[in-house]
């Protein structure tokens, strides 16, 4: 069925309204009396700042967070949606912002687990890579998640919704870690579901993704809906004036100073633990003081082994392999190297970044022990509950304050935090992955200055990312990573997007090709 | 020849009671639940199958009400610790407690009656004719019944999507609300059989491995049962090959004894214990495995919001 084809009284009644919806957390209202109406094959943005309210208002929608107050209807009928099993019977799905996968089951075991008795039956593997091809996110129905990157997890969250056919589809920043031609076929995807009538709320703090796809946005500042428009019809710039209520600041930059090698990688050959990795194939690079170096790529291509053998969260068995401000680091720990000069921001920041059971303060603690927070092995919680505060308030961290729990604050929010803890710490090498994941225009600019000032306060600084803009923004040289392999770094402005994007999408392609060909 | 097959016997029946005991425990954690109760939940059923083939006549009543016995006081502990969110080490623990002192007063009347309990099978020209025939046909109809648990919850975990819901709850209990499982009601169900399980584990040794009853006779094979899940990783196979070494050993044991071997009997007897423990730990070393089979969300509570 066309768009064409559904009578206009149909599409003009809202599918899912929403009036009224308040919640309010300890300390922060994250919700407050929003009205939403969401019209049948629609696809509606929904735009806001880090911890402006977006992922409990969908959260409330699909029935996991009960709102202290405020109505819904659904086809017209008023509905109180109690549990995320009334709300996929109904017919919403969902895509979460942090990943609700089991990490200890398959692929095709965490599909079946969203799916009804029905349809997970034998068929399903075939199903799902049937689905996977056609929208472009190439998945391996037998392989254990917990072995997986963000964007290769991201994927099986995406694949499960697709299946259950949903008639309003929540997608909570589902592109954060996609690549840049994953996007476009997913788009292709969602614009295919909202002609066959398919309701979709996208959130994203990616604007020209929003302009690119949607056909309405509501914009929430502080738990309100302060506004509404047609992003087709508005100018980024415009858009990002309406979250976060001024001017997007421009990063600056200065031409690089490089200084002395400051972590020197050379022939890093490191086999995987787990038996799905990617293995490291003589890995080099020299970073500089000074300077900013991003690594490009698809996830799932090395990045993972590569960043666990920087941290030294693996060691590698030969010692001159990684050379940390000229100390041979190979067999180091992850403390070890820190206390040399190392802060790392990880990929996942919920676990790896930072234990969610736990408050900021102590989360502040963890990585900072050498940093006057603990005298004779005792800790001094006063210092740390004002580091927390400092990084709190520098990097305007939205939360109830230090004794907060990690897990309450929203992804970007988080995500600044943990960038504030590191950098904080007045490192000499600073290793990123993803730094800017989840984290909205403004705070993402925030990031990027950061890293950009940091450098040129002579510290040498790695990203990696796969969104290459960032990359081609923020650093001054370049390499990619396929396959285990890791290309010559070059300077950024003696190449250009296309031809990095065309080194990662060749190795985007064999991803599969290699996962057959290890199949006995 | 015969002793071969009479040790082989044995055997599996020292084991059966962790058997029973372990894997019901199995189901429990691998929702990731820990009910430290299995020590009373054990004695609990072998008191109420003791009593109730003692009044009754009837040993397969008793195990019936056995294992109603260990499901009942699971439930007990299943409201504490699901409902009112409730520490879980603690109420198992306390729970454990109970189920000894609750086991000794009912049975203050029963200590030395005597009872029929459940026979190894004879089966005329089977049970009795060759070893085969022995190996396959003369065990306790309870064993039979334990082995059969053993594949029902093999295929139970790893066939079923129920199953496979449980392992997801166990790992994640957040993740599976979020998709719309009904976490709480699958714990209840979770403990309750894992109650209905350690209840046969004591039914066994009250009213077909001894038959007899007195206080405290399961002797720590609730403890037992517990470690030996975590050593086996959360795998049922690991599970019975542990339980009937731990078997195997205890036989030895009560030979060394009878044989008068110069080592103090306290030792001997600590033995069993010691050897599972150790035999487990040393297979069992894999990071990989452990962190594949254990339930990530074990013993920890989990409220809806
Ligand atoms: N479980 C919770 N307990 C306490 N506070 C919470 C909880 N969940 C969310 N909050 C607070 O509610 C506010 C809104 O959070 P929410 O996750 O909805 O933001 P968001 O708009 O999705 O942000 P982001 O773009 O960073 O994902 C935040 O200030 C957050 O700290
Ligand atoms: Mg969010």
């Amino acid at each position: 069925m066309s768009a064409a084809a559904i009578p206009p009284e149909v599409r003009m009644r809202p599918r899912l309204a929403l009036r009224g919806i308040t919640k309010a957390y300890p300390g922060v209202v994250a919700n407050d009396r929003i009205d939403l109406d969401v019209l049948p094959g629609e696809i509606h943005a929904v735009l806001g700042e880090n911890g402006a309210g977006k992922s409990t208002l969908m959260k409330i929608i699909y029935g996991v967070v009960k709102p202290d107050a405020g109505t819904m209807q659904w086809e017209g009928q008023a509905v109180r949606i109690a549990s995320p099993a009334q709300a996929r019977r109904l017919g919403l799905g969902m895509v979460f912002q942090h990943f609700s996968l089991f990490e200890t089951l398959t692929v095709a075991e965490n599909i079946a687990l969203a799916l009804d008795a029905a349809e997970a039956g034998s068929g399903l593997p075939a199903k799902i890579r049937d689905v996977s091809r056609r929208y472009g996110l190439t998945l391996d129905p037998a392989r254990l998640v917990h072995a997986m990157s963000v964007g290769e997890r991201q994927r099986v969250e995406i694949v499960r919704c697709l299946l259950q056919a949903p008639r309003v589809l929540i997608m909570d920043e589902p592109t954060s870690v996609l690549t840049p031609q994953a996007v476009l076929r997913l788009f292709d995807t969602l614009r295919r579901l909202a002609d066959e009538g398919c309701s979709i709320l996208y959130i994203s703090h990616k604007l020209d993704e929003i302009r690119a796809l949607c056909h309405r946005a509501t914009v929430l500042r502080a738990g309100r809906v302060t506004g509404e428009c047609d992003p087709r019809r508005e100018t980024a710039a415009a858009l990002a004036r309406m979250m976060i209520g001024a001017e997007l600041p421009h990063p600056r930059h200065r031409p690089p100073v490089a200084g002395a090698p400051a972590l020197v990688v050379d022939g890093l050959d490191l086999r995987p633990d787990d038996p799905f990795g990617t293995t490291l194939r003589s890995v080099s690079l020299t970073l500089r003081a000074g300077e900013i170096v991003g690594i490009a790529g698809v996830s799932g291509n090395g990045q993972r082994e590569l960043l666990a053998a920087l941290s030294g969260e693996r060691r590698v068995a030969r010692r001159n392999a990684v050379v940390l401000c000229g100390t041979a680091a190979g067999r180091l720990g992850a403390a070890q190297r820190r206390s040399l000069g190392l802060a790392f921001v990880p990929e996942e920041r919920l676990g790896r970044g930072a234990v969610p059971e736990m408050s900021l303060a102590d989360n502040a603690l963890l990585t900072a022990r050498h940093r006057g927070l603990v005298s004779h092995g005792l800790i001094r919680a006063d210092a740390a509950r004002s580091r927390a505060a400092e990084i709190i308030a520098s990097w305007n961290v939205k939360t109830a304050g230090p004794e907060a729990a990690a897990r309450s604050l929203s992804g970007g929010n988080l995500q600044k935090f943990i960038v504030g803890r590191e950098i904080l710490q007045g490192p000499r090498v600073l290793i990123a992955a993803q730094p800017t994941w989840g984290v909205d225009v403004g705070a993402s600019a925030q990031i990027r200055q950061a890293l950009i000032d940091l450098r040129d306060a002579g510290v040498a600084v790695l990203v990696v990312s796969e969104e290459l803009e960032e990359l081609i923004e923020t650093c001054d040289r370049l390499a990619v990573i396929a396959q285990g392999r890791l290309s010559p770094a070059r300077p950024v402005a003696e190449t250009n997007a296309e031809e990095i994007g065309l080194l990662m999408a060749g190795s985007a392609a064999t991803p599969e090709r290699t996962a057959a060909a290890r199949r006995p | 020849m015969d002793t071969c097959a009479q040790l082989v016997i044995l055997t599996l029946a020292a084991g059966t009671p962790l058997v029973f005991a372990a894997l019901g425990e199995l189901v429990v954690e691998k929702a990731g639940v820990l009910n430290l109760g299995v020590e009373g939940m054990m004695l609990t059923g072998a008191v109420a199958s003791f009593i109730v083939t003692a009044d009754t006549h009837s040993p397969w009543l008793g195990v019936g009400a056995g294992a109603l016995a260990g499901a009942a006081l699971s439930l007990v502990f299943a409201v504490i610790a699901l409902t009112l969110l409730a520490n879980q080490v603690a109420t198992g623990l306390a729970l454990s407690l109970f189920g000894v002192g609750l086991s000794a007063f009912v049975g203050r009347g029963y200590i030395s009656v005597v009872i029929e309990g459940i026979k190894p099978l004879s089966i005329p020209g089977l049970s009795d004719a060759a070893i085969v025939g022995r190996l396959l046909f003369g065990h306790n109809p309870m064993v039979y019944l334990s082995l059969a648990l053993f594949v029902a919850v093999q295929w139970f975990l790893h066939r079923t999507r129920t199953g496979l819901v449980l392992r997801a709850v166990g790992e994640s209990p957040a993740s599976a609300h979020a998709i719309g499982h009904r976490v709480i009601a699958l714990r209840y169900a979770a403990v309750l059989f894992g109650g209905a399980c350690a209840g046969l584990g004591g039914a066994y040794m009250a009213v077909a491995y001894t038959p007899s009853w007195a206080e405290g006779m399961t002797a720590g094979r609730g403890w037992i049962a517990l470690a030996l899940l975590v050593f086996a990783t959360w795998k049922p196979w690991r599970v019975l090959a542990g339980a009937y070494l731990f078997g195997g050993v205890t036989l030895a044991q009560f030979q060394a004894q009878a044989a008068g071997v110069a080592i103090p009997s306290q030792l001997l007897a600590m033995l069993p214990y010691v050897a599972t423990i150790v035999v487990l730990a040393i297979i069992s070393r894999d990071a990989t495995t452990i962190r594949l089979n254990a339930p990530a969300s074990l013993g920890r509570p989990f409220h809806p919001e």
